[in-house]
């Protein structure tokens, strides 16, 4: 009987693993197979033309370096501001600290928050200082939405750091800065799996970018300029009536993972450079 | 073996004098009085075994040696704790400088997250010394002090965490003598290793004795009786008795200290 049970169990596990490898695939498979027809080197190489709005003609550069610049700069934004945070709350506070489990808490209130949330305060806020859609905007949306994922994900790492490795550190004559610099190391594989993490939100995300970074079919010079990103891009295309144009979202769905995909493979890589000093 | 001679004398750390004396000290911990009036001297070149039941303060005490109890929150120190004259809770004393002198090793063998090699040299980085030969050298000084040489001097630049428990223990001990200090404070260094490797570290203490002043808090009676040239004995945050290992153990002054050695508690 019991033998029957685990081969049950069993079947499920590997049915649900299946089951996962087949969304996989069949996403991979609709938007390569209707999105690679329509993708050519005009699709990454140009601005948006051909009267429709978003364009029948030229390509969809406007959006992949709006989305570039975007999850650019609010990843170093959010490191910037995420790392002083982790530390603080795991190497200057004590252990049991009430300061600590209430910034906990409220990190995972802000990481629980759909992103369309975060687009409409600052969409809120935007109107209330009399500003326009902009890069600006966007990048300040999408590092708020992000660092609640950095500071999770980094402080999964940095919460198993032994206490002992400071006072270890220390008691070689360290000065605090350098025993810091040893912590990073230590939680090295914790920060680059937050960036990878928050990059492919970051990316990904259309809500937040809607009514701050707005959209635009040329490149933003300045930060006061609205950017185009790739999201949005595929969805005024999907939202377009004419069937061109409809395929051309897939190709910029296509692109979109791509460099998803080009980046995890770059962060795995920097990882496992990274960890030939850990486990 | 020629190598290693050579090294030896270049990278041999000149034997330092090192003087303890805690005067009067005291620690409070918020309301509680976690070590009281703690007057002792610790002799230089032998081993110094503080004992005493859990909770007794042993660790506070030799944390008090380092300056680490200074991060404990809501701590107040009084009293002086004199090294080679210096009191180190003086107001302006430099407290990097202090802990350079004090070797430690921790309970749980704790390495820094790099490499073998990188364990051993990065003390010596941070306070200057940049040249690759001689770094090479101290490393491999350092290793052989604490016979692990053979062990790994195929794999220096594998991560230090890839060793063995007792191993990671004897490259802490290394890594902490490559900064030349005077003492060595152990807490409880062997109890998480295996008979073998803690062994191997008692007998290296014995070793090291010869240059070092080693102070080391010890749960194992049987330990400082192997090992301890003189011993603290504490309860409750006092030092009852203090004297050599002899005397103590074959003539406690003081009836705690017999009750204790004969188990009537622990
Ligand atoms: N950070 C702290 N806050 C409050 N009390 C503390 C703190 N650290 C230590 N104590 C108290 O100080 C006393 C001495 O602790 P200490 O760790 O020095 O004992 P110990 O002799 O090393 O014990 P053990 O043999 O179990 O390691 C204990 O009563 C302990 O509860
Ligand atoms: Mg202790």
């Amino acid at each position: 009987m019991r033998f029957i049970e685990e081969k049950i169990v069993k079947l499920f596990m590997i049915g649900a693993t299946a089951l996962v490898f087949v969304f996989v695939a069949s996403i991979l498979y609709t938007i390569i197979a209707r999105g690679l027809p329509a993708l050519n080197w005009d699709m990454i190489t140009k601005l948006p033309s051909g009267g429709f709005y978003i364009g029948k003609e030229g390509g969809v550069l406007n959006a992949i370096v709006g989305s570039l610049y975007i999850v650019g700069a609010s990843t170093v934004l959010g490191l910037l501001i995420s790392i002083p945070v982790v530390f603080y709350i795991n190497v200057y506070l004590p252990k049991d600290s009430k300061l600590a489990y209430i910034a906990r808490l409220s990190f995972d209130i802000l990481f629980g928050i759909p992103s369309i949330v975060y687009g409409a305060f600052a969409f809120t806020i935007m109107i209330y200082l009399g500003l326009r859609t902009s890069l600006g905007g966007g990048i300040i949306v999408i590092t708020l939405l992000i660092i609640p994922i950095f500071i999770r994900s980094m402080d999964e790492v940095a919460r198993q750091l032994p206490r002992e490795l400071l006072d270890a550190t220390y008691s070689l004559g360290a000065t605090r800065l350098e025993t810091m610099g040893v912590v990073v190391r230590q939680i090295a594989p914790g920060i680059v799996t937050a960036t990878l993490l928050s990059i492919g939100r970051a990316i990904g995300d259309a809500a937040g970018v809607m009514f701050t970074a707005g959209f635009s079919d040329s490149i933003p010079t300045s930060f006061s300029q609205p950017a185009a990103t790739l999201p949005l891009s595929v969805f005024f295309q999907l939202s377009s009536p004419s069937a061109d144009v409809q395929d051309r979202a897939y190709a910029s769905a296509l692109i979109l993972t791509i460099i998803v995909l080009i980046l995890s493979v770059v962060g795995r890589f920097v990882t496992q450079k990274f960890s030939k000093n850990k486990i | 073996m020629e190598a290693s001679s050579i090294t030896k004398d270049t990278v041999k750390p000149t034997a330092k004098e090192a003087h303890l004396s805690v005067r009067n000290l005291n620690v409070h911990i918020l309301k509680n009085h976690i070590l009281k009036n703690i007057d002792i001297e610790i002799p230089d070149k032998s081993i110094t075994c503080i004992i005493g039941p859990s909770g007794c303060g042993k660790s506070t005490l030799l944390k008090t040696f380092n300056r680490l109890l200074d991060k404990t929150e809501n701590v107040t120190i009084t009293g002086k704790v004199l090294v080679d004259n210096e009191n180190l809770y003086e107001k302006d004393a430099e407290v990097t400088h202090i802990r350079k002198k004090m070797g430690l090793l921790s309970q749980r063998p704790c390495p820094l997250p790099m490499s073998i090699y990188d364990n051993i040299a990065f003390g010596c980085k941070i306070h200057g010394t940049r040249n690759k030969k001689k770094l090479d050298e101290i490393v491999e000084y350092q290793l052989r002090a604490v016979g692990l040489w053979k062990e790994v001097k195929d794999r220096l630049h594998v991560p230090a965490n890839k060793l063995s428990i007792g191993q990671q223990q004897r490259l802490c001990l290394a890594r902490g003598l490559a900064v030349e200090p005077a003492f060595i404070l152990a807490d409880e260094a062997t109890s998480a290793l295996d008979p073998i490797s803690s062994k191997h570290i008692e007998e290296l203490f014995v070793e090291l004795k010869k240059d070092y002043a080693i102070v080391m808090v010890t749960h194992t009676l049987r330990q400082a009786l192997r090992i301890a040239d003189y011993v603290v004995f504490m309860y409750l945050g006092e030092v009852i008795e203090a004297g050599p290992a002899e005397q103590v153990f074959k003539n406690p002054r003081r009836e705690l200290t017999k009750k204790y050695l004969e188990g009537a508690f622990s």
